[in-house]
């Protein structure tokens, strides 16, 4: 099976002339939740927005599923890489209309299937998506990426805004549809989150990546800036 | 219908004597510490000196026995002008000043096609000029705010924008509700304005054919259409500025630049 994504010697400099990705070469496999783990700043969100060209790397390459992602529609890359982000985006209007904008014309059969992937009845149909919890509008955001009919999710902190119970929804939902054979990406910078959902993790520390495995390898490596890492989180904030 | 011409003259000396006004607003200043009495000696003399050369230039260009010409290079003339003006007021606004020029030649070409085209008003050098300075100068403010509208619309609901692009919509119409939301608010005050004419305020236009000795009923017919030309001219520059800018603030694969 090909890599969902593969990355050879990515940078990205910021406009400011900083270096935000410097050399990054890892793959992540098609299957599974892959994590990507690292304190703030390591470059993690910007890894996961070339996934779908939200963001282009300076120099360096990337393969989706073998094919340059250079080369790829953005437009079709990007409803095969459906993408839910930090916080809860919903538009305006009912969360029929939200689902609507993602699938012009889509009947109410498949908005309630969208809905329901999302683990959300049909009534959530006519409420207004801005006046939703934070959970409940994360759900949307999921039902509408879900509804383009991906075949990867990219899922970029999709907790960090969300109480102790809606996340722990949300990553039980993550686990249902890899196991539907989704393959997901899942950023974040909880090492217990990680631990929870992920069977392989990419650690990122300053821009690159530091480790990329089990966590095992992650455990064993001798890279100091991930021990330091892992120090860190174990010693708590 | 054409104004009358006869009217009073004022004169150098009335001129003077409206300056015991400004004189007023300098006390005013002094009085309470507002130390405006500077910019507002140097607003006075320039706005007089302004004037006055733009007078003798219109003298030059309003006489009929010259050729229409002179006064289309007139409008061409404050189109760039107005262009740069648009360009030295929206620093942070990309490209301003191409827009701009768009916006105020596609406004020209719309409102004065209609005005003049239509036989609204005669096509002549006394209706050509003033008619397009009026038109020009009252877009030009509405450039600025739909081009600053734009460019801050798409930086505070970049979330919201990208999310759009993340579900495979084309740039255009993830910008479509930010560009909406920007020409309307660009166009609102002058559709308050066009209301509101008659009951609030006397726009300058028909105040001054009034003041020129021509009847109320032929002035605020004329106002009418300087009216429905400025509403027009706000609305298409507002449009050409706000798709526009749009376009310059997405990348060619649909990425979000600002």
């Amino acid at each position: 099976m090909a890599d969902l994504f593969a990355f050879d010697d990515v940078h990205v400099v910021g406009s400011d002339g900083s270096d935000i990705l410097r050399g990054v070469t890892a793959t992540i496999r098609a299957e599974g939740i892959t994590c990507v783990l690292g304190p703030s700043g390591a470059g993690k969100s910007t890894l996961l927005r070339l996934c779908n060209r939200l963001d282009v790397p300076t120099t360096g390459s990337i393969r989706f599923r073998g094919e340059q992602l250079a080369d790829a529609d953005p437009l079709r890359l990007r409803r095969s890489v459906g993408m839910v982000f930090q916080r809860p985006t919903p538009f305006e209007g009912s969360v029929a209309d939200n689902l609507e904008v993602a699938s012009p014309g889509a009947d109410r059969a498949t908005m309630v299937s969208a809905l329901g992937r999302a683990e959300l009845d049909a009534s959530f149909l006519d409420r207004d998506a801005r006046r939703l919890s934070g959970g409940e509008a994360q759900r949307v955001c999921l039902a509408r990426t879900l509804i383009t009919a991906p075949e990867a999710l990219l899922m970029d902190e999709p907790t960090s805004a969300l109480d102790p119970a809606s996340r722990t929804g949300l990553e039980g939902l993550a686990r249902l549809l890899a196991g539907d054979g989704m393959p997901i990406v899942w950023v974040t910078h909880d090492l217990a989150q990680a631990r929870r959902l992920a069977e392989r993790v990419l650690v990122m520390v300053d821009g690159r990546v530091a480790v990329a495995g089990t966590f095992d390898d992650v455990e064993a490596s001798p890279d100091r800036a991930v021990r330091d890492y892992l120090a860190g989180d174990r010693d708590g904030p | 219908m054409a104004p009358d011409t006869t009217g009073v003259e004022i004169g150098a000396l009335g001129v003077a004597l409206s300056l015991i006004l400004v004189v007023i607003a300098l006390l005013i200043s002094w009085r309470q510490e507002l130390r405006l009495g500077g910019p507002i000696v140097v607003a006075v003399g320039r706005s007089l000196v302004q004037l006055i050369l733009v007078g003798l230039a219109l003298e030059l260009i309003i006489d009929p026995t010259r050729p229409l010409a002179l006064s289309w290079f007139w409008v061409g003339f404050i189109v760039l002008f107005a262009a740069w003006t648009v360009r030295q007021r929206a620093a942070d606004v990309p490209n301003a000043f191409g827009l701009a020029l768009a916006a105020n030649a596609a406004a020209a070409v719309v409102t004065l096609g209609v005005i003049f085209g239509l036989g609204i008003f005669p096509l002549e050098a006394q209706f050509l000029v003033p008619t397009a300075g009026m038109m020009v100068g009252n877009a030009m403010k509405y450039t600025v705010v739909a081009g600053q509208r734009i460019v801050a619309e798409l930086r505070e609901k970049r979330a919201e924008v990208e999310a759009r692009l993340a579900l495979g919509q084309t740039w255009r119409a993830a910008a479509r509700p930010y560009i909406r939301s920007a020409i309307r608010t660009a166009i609102t005050p002058q559709v308050e304005t066009t209301r509101a004419v008659g009951l609030v305020f006397l726009p300058g236009a028909m105040t001054g054919l009034i003041l020129a000795g021509v009847d109320p009923i032929d002035a605020v017919l004329v106002q009418a259409a300087v009216m429905y030309l400025i509403l027009g001219a706000v609305a298409t520059t507002s449009a050409v500025v706000a798709i526009g800018l749009a376009r310059r603030l997405f990348s060619p694969d649909h990425r979000l630049l600002v």
